[in-house]
């Protein structure tokens, strides 16, 4: 049995009075595709931004392969091997898309060059047509993607993709989807963070769902799906 | 790339060579005198760029480190009678450090208080400068500056040369950032610091560096003015104009690039060197004011954008 | 060395000097505190308003009535400055934070620059009946000039305080920065609520006009001197925590007192600075504000 990718131990994160995540105990094991679910302000987001180190935990403690991370900067955990998408996708204005990706490739050693490898990964994700174009100008599901693309061009072990999807058409979320899928057949992990039911339930291998900054499931898809508790956050009583 | 290189350094070459011939082919001082303050400019609005327009980070106090360059060389000079270049040096290292203390303390938390720390700066250091007898106080102090050297014809000439030098070095140094990792790095946080940081790009470290060298430009643009004006006052060191300049003519030249403030300087200080001629100084404060709020509201991105030279979004 | 005469002189000086601040640092507290909008003009607003008092003051009236007098003017700038500010930035779909620095930068050069055009350079002064003796109280001397606007200081901030936490439209001010949706829903426009609430800070700069002009002569250029104080005050108080801005100005003002006092009177524009930077170093979210 290999080390889990991540590990999180009773991680609290809190704002003034407020908690906003916690306590969280999560493993995602090495090349696992996990889903996470639950409702606008669960915590979903705080807890992806305890893991990447945007936020340092009140409590408890984050391990990357073993490693306590906690409390290390969040520039150092991508340099690691935690990659990230954002919600509302963040491109670096005033780059082109090639650009774009060679800045992770600064900090992020991978083998060959890093033009060869930023080409290579826009090919992937189909956004080789789109190299030398301002990142500005793309398309909604053009950004998505480019969001991917800079995750993984520095050959992370982990990704988290935060709703990724949201906003897509279904030919477009079939994209994306495949994206996720090919990546993770080369051994990242992928935490997916979705509202979109049906594509959480197809992609995920294990499914957690949040409420209310607690993890209060956690399942295989069906399993998830017929969880009363998950209906009830979801559908009401 | 290379090839853009090349051509930077001959077009370096050829101003230089310029620069050392000009004092032997024209003869009117007054020349020198307004040229010394285009190139101060030059230097300063390239300086403030490296923060300001690459990283996004904007300082309000360029005087401040403008008129501690002015002070430690004009005391380095007085009190140890350390050759000029030296002074220039030792304001540069200075104003580096400067730099590095008012990032660090203010720039882990948002821009905005390191911008309006910066505005702080400047008063600060004026009252420090007052309160030290040894510089003169308010009343100031005079400098009596060295001779110049056998190859240069006068002491406004070779005021002028040695700012061209400055003014070459410091838009060298802003080129060569813009397009290394460093300036990749900085466009990135100033396009989203947030999702720079999870790519893995030292956002605190990289911005320290840019204060560095922003201070680092901005107090060796103010270690040669002992000498070129004889005299030097906390008013004129620290003084408003400086201030405002530094930010109006990368504004109006445009910010992502070095080209756009060496542009925006030759245009505003001309302008401006003409004009003190027939206006007073506070008119001069109120026109590049209200240039700047033009240029802010309407054209964030500067004349180089206005041209097209680079099709981008101003950071948001 | 240590005569108490002095310290306690020197403690009173500093929390009436504190309040005084206070006072100057509410209008800021309103919009950058909780609109949001780094208004860096404010403490030249205030020099404006000092300067309004004054001429007011030149035609016989007294500074407390000029400034009353001066409430509508200084909220209708308010509102058209809003106005500009909204027109050049929502325009582009939201402020850009740095941007909207240094629009208001230029702005504050160009008031002060048509102050100095309109004035001159020199120092103005008011003179009133009461300011020039001083109430005796024991071993310790209170200068009424310090006395009267420093009483006024409390009264402004309780009552915008009041209205802020207890009126349907000041709990409106208080939201719209996060809540903009929510407001809207409820059927406020926020852009008018936003436009009220600077009109309403921009009001309170013409009183803290008042008390600045009271306490001691002022020329054009006076904001710049007052920038450190009263952004370390709206700071350091951490954001939207107006009745903490009072308790930091007056740790400002009598740290300020004692540096005065006991080392140079010249050395004083800089302890609120410092104390700034000390404190941004030590705790970042302000000592009273939520943490980020």
């Amino acid at each position: 049995m290999t080390e889990p990718v991540l590990s999180l131990k009773g991680v609290e994160k809190l704002f003034g009075s407020f908690r906003a995540l916690g306590p969280v105990d999560l493993v995602v094991g090495a090349g696992e595709r996990l889903g996470i679910i639950g409702p606008n302000g669960s915590g979903k987001t705080t807890l992806i931004n305890c893991i990447t180190g945007v936020y340092q935990p009140d409590k408890g403690s984050v391990y990357f392969e073993g490693r306590d991370i906690s409390h290390l900067q969040a520039h150092k955990r991508a340099r690691m091997g935690i990659a990230r998408s954002f919600q509302i996708p963040r491109p670096f204005t005033g780059m082109t898309v090639f650009e774009n990706l060679l800045v992770p490739l600064d900090y992020c050693h991978v083998e060959g060059s890093k033009q060869e490898r930023a080409r290579a990964v826009l090919a992937s994700v189909g956004l080789s047509g789109r190299s030398s174009d301002p990142s500005e100008k793309l398309t909604q599901l053009e950004l998505r993607k480019l969001e991917l693309a800079r995750a993984l061009v520095g050959n992370p072990k982990v990704l988290i993709a935060d709703e990724a999807m949201a906003g897509l058409s279904e030919e477009e979320i079939d994209e994306v989807l495949a994206i996720l899928l090919a990546l993770n057949r080369s051994g990242v992990a992928v935490i997916m963070i979705e509202h979109i039911m049906h594509a959480v339930m197809r992609f995920s291998q294990r499914v957690v769902c949040f409420e209310t900054g607690r993890l209060i499931a956690a399942g295989t898809s069906s399993e998830i799906a017929e969880n009363p508790l998950v209906q009830k956050v979801y559908f009401g009583e | 790339m290379r090839k853009n290189s090349l051509v930077f350094l001959a077009g370096i070459v050829i101003v230089l060579a310029l620069g050392f011939l000009m004092p032997w082919l024209l003869r009117n001082p007054f020349y020198f005198f307004a040229g010394y303050v285009v190139l101060q400019y030059v230097t300063i609005a390239t300086g403030w760029n490296i923060l300001g327009g690459y990283a996004g980070y904007i300082n309000f106090g360029a005087a401040g480190f403008f008129g501690a360059g002015v002070y430690l060389s004009a005391f380095l000079f007085t009190t140890f009678g350390l050759p000029l270049p030296l002074c220039i040096l030792a304001a540069a290292i200075v104003g580096a450090i400067l730099g590095v203390l008012m990032g660090y303390l203010t720039l882990r938390i948002q821009g905005v208080y390191f911008a309006i720390a910066t505005l702080g700066l400047v008063v600060v250091l004026e009252t420090i400068v007052h309160n030290i007898s040894g510089l003169g106080g308010a009343s100031g102090m005079a400098v009596y500056g060295p001779r110049p050297p056998a190859w240069s014809p006068g002491p406004s000439q070779y005021n002028f040369t040695v700012m061209l030098v400055i003014a070459v070095v410091s838009v060298a140094l802003a080129r060569w950032v813009e397009i290394s990792w460093i300036g990749r790095g900085l466009r990135a946080v100033r396009a989203s610091e947030d999702a720079a940081e999870c790519s893995g790009v030292p956002t605190l470290r990289l911005k320290l560096v840019a204060c560095a060298l922003s201070g680092a430009v901005l107090a060796a643009a103010g270690a040669p003015y002992p000498f070129y004006t004889s005299f030097v006052e906390p008013v004129t060191a620290f003084s408003l104009i400086i201030g405002l300049n530094a930010i109006a003519m990368p504004l109006i030249g445009g910010t992502r690039t070095w080209v756009g403030p060496v542009i925006g300087a030759l245009l505003l200080a001309s302008v401006q060197q003409i004009a003190t001629v027939t206006i007073s100084s506070e008119l001069n404060i109120l026109f590049v004011g209200a240039v700047l709020i033009a240029f802010v509201a309407f054209a964030p991105g500067g004349i180089s954008d206005l041209f097209g030279r680079n099709k981008g979004r101003a950071r948001s | 060395m240590l005569s108490i005469d002095i310290l306690l002189n020197a403690i009173v000086t500093g929390i009436l000097l504190g309040s005084v601040y206070a006072s100057l640092a509410l209008g800021l507290g309103i919009t950058f505190g909780i609109l949001h909008i780094p208004n860096i003009a404010h403490p030249t607003l205030v020099v404006a308003g000092a300067f309004f008092v004054y001429t007011l003051a030149q035609w016989g009236l007294d500074p407390i009535v000029a400034a009353v007098i001066g409430l509508v003017p200084f909220y209708l700038l308010g509102v058209v400055l809003y106005a500009f500010y909204s027109a050049v930035f929502e325009r582009k779909g939201g402020a850009n934070v740095l941007q909207s620095l240094t629009l208001f930068f230029g702005l504050s050069l160009v008031i002060e620059i048509l102050l100095s055009l309109g004035f001159g350079s020199e120092l103005k002064s008011v003179s009133v009946s009461y300011i020039g003796s001083s109430l005796k109280l024991g071993v310790l001397t209170v200068p009424y000039r310090l006395l009267i606007p420093a009483l006024l200081a409390p009264v402004t901030i309780a009552a915008v305080w009041f209205y802020l936490s207890r009126t349907n439209s000041g709990t409106a001010i208080r939201a719209v920065a996060h809540e903009e949706r929510a407001l809207s829903i409820a059927g406020l426009n926020p852009a008018s609520v936003k436009r009220h609430a600077f009109g309403i800070a921009t009001a309170t700069a013409v009183i803290a006009g008042a008390a600045l002009i009271m306490v001691g002569p002022i020329e054009p250029f006076a904001g710049r001197y007052q920038i450190g104080r009263v952004f370390a005050i709206v700071v350091l108080a951490g954001m939207g925590s107006i009745p903490g801005s009072l308790v930091i100005a007056i740790i400002i003002g009598i740290a300020e007192a004692l540096v005065s006092s006991y080392l140079n009177p010249s050395w004083s524009p800089g302890v609120a600075f410092a104390i700034l930077l000390l404190g941004l170093a030590l705790r970042p979210q302000g000592l009273f504000g939520a943490a980020r």
